[in-house]
């Protein structure tokens, strides 16, 4: 069980990575458009 | 148009040497022209960027400060198709927006926390099993407490201050037993968590804040994109006043040109644009929105009046005191105010579920109690049970039930061209069983031409053009625009639904029915001569009465169903719903209309009053009336009726009386409105069912005392799924 000591703050850190990256996400407006933003996603550069 | 510089500083951001400007795009349809927009300004010398947003149609373009002007920039975007106007949006992205983000924030912490509060529920509902020693499981509910506590003092400020509000302002709202649900849970788990207990309700607690945060996001972003659609609207049509530029030359410009010192005109029926003072005309002005003054306050030469006023009866020349440089703002505002208003008139499903749920909620947590006590458990552990029977009930699914189906239901008439003004529009149409429309600019449309011009004097078309520029009426317009004419004439008095009365030279014009122009024998006579000579040349056409002292005219103005009008009253039929016209045109074109369009009850020649008698009649049958009418010329009857709409082409978006306004020149949209209305109604019922179903499972539980985190945890968020993907069938 004292591998608990390392994953509990492993699961806990990447969740709150993934918190910060949504609210960094959130700061850089990237959900102001969210119908463009599909679009994008297929839409070929050249 | 003129070819006005518009002066676009109050538009323009500075930041970091970098100027940007937001520009509201009129044809932006979908991805194409996205990419078409973005590729065509990549060559654009000096600009920085320039990125479309397609959910709220606008473009954003940034240069560096001084090297370019956004001038160049629509031009550029107006030769590839799209025309685009400055659009202000530090002003209008207010506390609406803010909130959004704000709720946003909240969704994504509580749901951090949510998942991983779950890790540790998880372990130590299957540790319960495999026996988890005790030290262990007290140490995952303190860790699920760490995260817990401080996500439910972030995460659940929105329903804490909507609670507060409510009760200091002596009401209870669906946020105060919300509320008392938070709190007591996580009370009772430290308390649990504590003594070393078995059950903590965090990961419950986590659960419901994200649930009910989702719900409150959905109707949040509903309303603002009603509002971003009416900034829009307010953007491309109208942020625009009528400019002498010459002693007798009227022009068109942006509201940003106007300066202090200029002359503009206000019709009647428009909403006044800058603070100023009449330098001629005589009217009446509304200034309910300023004031909250409801009764009509007469104006005259040397009267002052305000941005935000609207001008009645008559045509004004005011001399500008003082541009309103936050008109569009106003307007935006006006219109948000009046779907918040409403909102709070709307008592409908949403308030009555709530008002019945949370005094039912807090009887049966307190009758739990007590009966506990009588069975003699110890009232510790009878306190418990309660405050489960409290968590248990708290309502996730209904936070949700009602919102995301009107997110899902706005959605699909926005793609369809119907806009929803406020937000109990739906319901009510959804309840319609008769259908009443007005038949001028609403069934038909009118040429853009005089069909007797040929047999008219000049002299006469002129004059009558000149009186017509003083209404917004569809049959005015095309007069107006017919003679050309651009200076109105002094102290025009409008008599709505009527016409039009001015003095010119001594003499007495009208403009407007045959009833209003006639009055005396004689002149009756000769109206009734002319029109029944006109009628059998134009058989299709309305007319329009011009008088001159004595001398009298007759306009024929032609006019055409809309293009899908017959498929639409069809389609209307066979949802069955009455259909019948009340038209203030003769007769003759009113039958012939009413003929083609298959309406039996038709009526014509009515006058505003006898508009709102016959929907006054009809809703005493107890018949429920949608009014499809113009929005300025109708607005007493469109107020009359139960619910209403307006072709938007009509009239200005805040300035329509309408519940909703349709774009474009088809009548699909109202049946598609009606269809889509009715179909979320029944969604929302079903769901409240669904709210009441999972309730009459899950409470027995837990007043039985068998209600575990776990089982709270999976009837929430299961009933909150079902109810959410029951909602997406709203898209239909």
């Amino acid at each position: 069980m004292d591998v608990l000591i390392v994953l509990m703050p492993l699961a806990l850190g990447m969740g709150l990575l993934g918190l910060l990256a949504f609210l960094w996400s959130l700061r850089n407006r990237q959900f102001e458009d969210l119908d463009g933003a599909a679009w994008r996603g297929i839409a070929d550069d050249d | 148009m003129s070819s006005l510089a518009t002066d676009f500083t109050s538009f323009v951001r500075h930041k970091d040497g970098l100027a940007a400007i937001d520009l509201a795009v009129d044809g932006i349809q979908c991805a194409g022209c996205m990419t078409t927009i973005e590729k065509g300004l990549k060559s654009e010398p000096g600009l920085v960027s320039a990125r479309v947003n397609l959910a709220n149609k606008r473009v954003t373009i940034a240069w560096q400060d001084g090297r370019e002007n956004p001038q160049g920039v629509i031009s550029r975007l107006d030769e590839m198709g799209f025309k685009a106007y400055p659009f202000a949006t530090e002003k209008v992205e207010s506390a609406e927006a803010r909130e959004e983000r704000r709720l946003l924030r909240c969704v994504g912490v509580a749901a951090f926390a949510a998942m991983n509060v779950m890790l540790f529920s998880v372990s130590v509902w299957s540790g319960h099993e495999t026996q988890m020693p005790a030290e262990m499981r007290d140490l995952f509910h303190w860790i699920s407490a760490l995260i817990a506590l401080p996500t439910a003092a972030y995460a659940g400020r929105p329903f804490y201050e909507s609670a507060m509000r409510a009760l200091r302002a002596g009401a209870v709202n669906m946020d105060v037993p919300i509320t008392l649900g938070v709190v007591l849970a996580l009370a009772m788990s430290v308390f649990e968590t504590m003594n070393s207990g078995e059950h903590a309700y965090f990961d419950g607690v986590v659960m419901l804040l994200f649930f009910l945060l989702i719900g409150r996001y959905l109707d949040q972003a509903m309303r603002r994109r009603t509002r971003d659609t009416a900034g829009h609207l307010a953007a491309l049509r109208s942020e625009t006043a009528v400019k002498f530029i010459g002693e007798h030359e009227l022009s068109e410009v942006p509201i940003s040109a106007v300066a202090a010192g200029d002359l503009v005109l206000v019709r009647p029926g428009q909403r006044v644009s800058v603070d100023g003072v009449v330098e001629a005309g005589r009217s009446e002005i509304d200034q309910s929105l300023v004031t909250g003054e409801t009764r009509h306050q007469p104006v005259d030469v040397g009267s002052s009046v305000y941005a935000g006023t609207l001008n009645i009866t008559g045509a004004l020349r005011i001399r500008v005191a003082r541009a309103s440089e936050g008109t569009l703002l106003d307007e935006v505002e006006t219109l948000l105010a009046r779907a918040t208003e409403s909102r709070s008139a709307y008592v409908q499903l949403a308030d009555r579920a709530a008002r019945l749920y949370a005094p039912v909620v807090h009887v049966i947590a307190a009758a739990t109690f007590l009966g506990w006590m009588l069975f003699g458990l110890a009232w510790q552990q009878a306190l418990v049970i309660a405050i489960t029977v409290l968590i248990i009930t708290c309502p996730c699914a209904l936070g949700l039930a009602i919102p995301a189906v009107q997110v899902v239901a706005a959605g699909a008439l926005f793609r369809r061209g119907v806009l929803l003004g406020s937000g109990d529009a739906l319901e009510r149409l959804a309840a319609v069983d008769s259908v009443v429309f007005d038949k001028t600019g609403t069934l038909t449309l009118p040429a853009a031409s005089i069909a007797n011009a040929a047999s008219i004097d000049p002299r006469d078309l002129q004059l009558a053009g000149r009186l017509a520029l003083s209404s917004t009426h569809p049959l005015a317009t095309v007069l107006a625009k017919a003679a050309k004419a651009a200076d109105p004439l002094d102290g025009v008095k409008e008599r709505p639904g009527l016409g039009l009365d001015a003095v010119h030279d001594g003499e007495q014009l009208r403009l407007g029915s045959a009833g209003h122009c006639g009055g005396d024998a004689g002149a009756d006579a000769s109206i009734k001569a002319m029109t029944d000579t006109l009628s059998e040349q134009h058989p299709d056409a309305s007319f329009i009465t011009f008088r001159r002292g004595d001398h009298i005219v007759v306009f024929a103005i032609s006019q055409a169903l809309r293009p899908d009008a017959a498929e639409a009253m069809a389609a209307l039929g066979g949802l069955g719903l009455d259909l019948s016209i009340l038209s203030g045109d003769r007769p003759a074109p009113v039958a012939k209309a009413a003929a083609a369009l298959g309406i039996r009850l038709a009526t014509a020649d009515l006058k505003p009053a006898g508009k709102i008698a016959a929907i006054e009649a009809l809703r005493s049958e107890g018949r429920r009336v949608l009014m499809v009418g113009d929005g300025i010329n109708d607005a007493p009857a469109l107020a009359a009726a139960n619910v209403s709409m307006s072709p938007a082409s009509a009239a200005h978006l805040t300035q329509n009386a309408a519940d909703a306004v349709f774009l474009g020149d088809r009548l699909g949209p109202v049946v598609e409105a009606i269809r889509i209305a009715r179909r979320a109604r029944r969604i929302m019922v079903e769901n409240l069912w669904l709210a009441v179903i999972y309730n009459a499972i899950a409470v027995p539980i837990a007043i039985a005392g068998h209600a575990t985190p776990l089982v709270a945890a999976l009837a929430m968020s299961g009933s909150s799924i079902i109810v959410t993907l029951n909602a997406l069938r709203a898209r239909a």
